[in-house]
């Protein structure tokens, strides 16, 4: 009944695709508007935190090597720290902004991670290559959430955050079991599936 | 015209601009999944069911997209929208 990486990759990705919505939603009409409703505030960072949590049986049952371990629990504890801490600036048990620190952090330590523990080179098969662009995009990526905390009103900042957890939504929904990425699918892949 | 008028009904026109974008950010969510569906429609195992395990049918990447649209515009976005035009209106 354990399904197959490709679809957790896919679980994932929705989880993103709606994080990113959240995200683009908040910096088009601003925090004052989209917290007029108190849960409203919760569900990103709610959902962040809650994937964190869920990276764990990931971890768990989908690694296969020390390296795929350590990977996916730093993703897990990043995720939860960013999630846990933009909870806690939410609900008031935190007041310090850089707090949000935590989701740059978050971003780096994943992308590194994920480039780290890639193992093959880029055109290996498709699931290399989106390692490679998935971790270079998330340490790329990390601007945005870190200039929005330095500028938090600057809607530019705020909706490249969003973007790139729409963008890495779209990526893992691109990931595949073993695939060709441009055409080439390395011997070494084994036999393409789908 | 006043400045001040001028000033005024670009703000209301930026407002209604912000109004749009949430409005649209659900459906164009859904309709990136149906553009995807027919550009794949091999992704959609419901159309071909025989012989796929339960992974396959229960999740389809586009069918989640759409999900992902349909479950920010119908418990999202409304709220979003109704507090955006009360603050407008204040």
């Amino acid at each position: 009944m354990q399904p197959p990486a490709e679809f957790v990759h896919w679980m994932f990705a929705t989880g993103f695709l709606l994080i990113g919505l959240c995200l683009l939603a908040q910096a088009v009409v601003g925090d004052d508007v989209w917290r007029r409703r108190p849960w409203r505030a919760y569900i990103w960072p709610s959902l962040t935190f809650t994937m964190g949590l869920l990276m764990w049986p990931v971890m768990v049952f989908f690694t296969n090597s020390t390296i795929h371990m350590v990977a996916h629990g730093s993703w897990a504890q990043s995720m939860m720290l960013a999630g846990a801490a933009e909870l806690g600036l939410v609900r008031g048990k935190l007041h310090n902004r850089y707090w949000r620190l935590t989701m740059p952090l978050a971003f780096l330590v994943s992308g590194a991670a994920i480039l780290i523990h890639e193992q093959n080179s880029w055109f290996f098969e498709r699931s290399a290559f989106l390692h490679h662009v998935i971790g270079w995009t998330m340490i790329a990526g990390a601007v945005f959430p870190l200039v929005a905390v330095l500028r938090p009103r600057a809607a530019l900042w705020r909706t490249g955050f969003a973007l790139t957890f729409v963008v890495l939504g779209v990526m893992l929904y691109s990931d595949r079991d073993t695939a060709p990425v441009f055409g080439h699918l390395s011997p070494q892949a084994g036999a393409q599936h789908r | 015209m006043s400045t001040q008028l001028l000033s005024e009904r670009a703000a209301v026109q930026r407002r209604s601009a912000r109004t749009r974008v949430v409005s649209a950010l659900g459906p164009a969510t859904m309709l990136g999944g149906v553009v995807w569906a027919f550009l794949q429609p091999y992704r959609i195992t419901l159309l071909h069911p025989h012989g796929q395990g339960f992974w396959w049918l229960a999740i389809e990447p586009p069918l989640l997209v759409i999900l992902a649209g349909v479950v920010f515009a119908v418990l999202v976005a409304p709220g979003v929208i109704e507090d955006l035009e009360t603050a407008e209106d204040e």
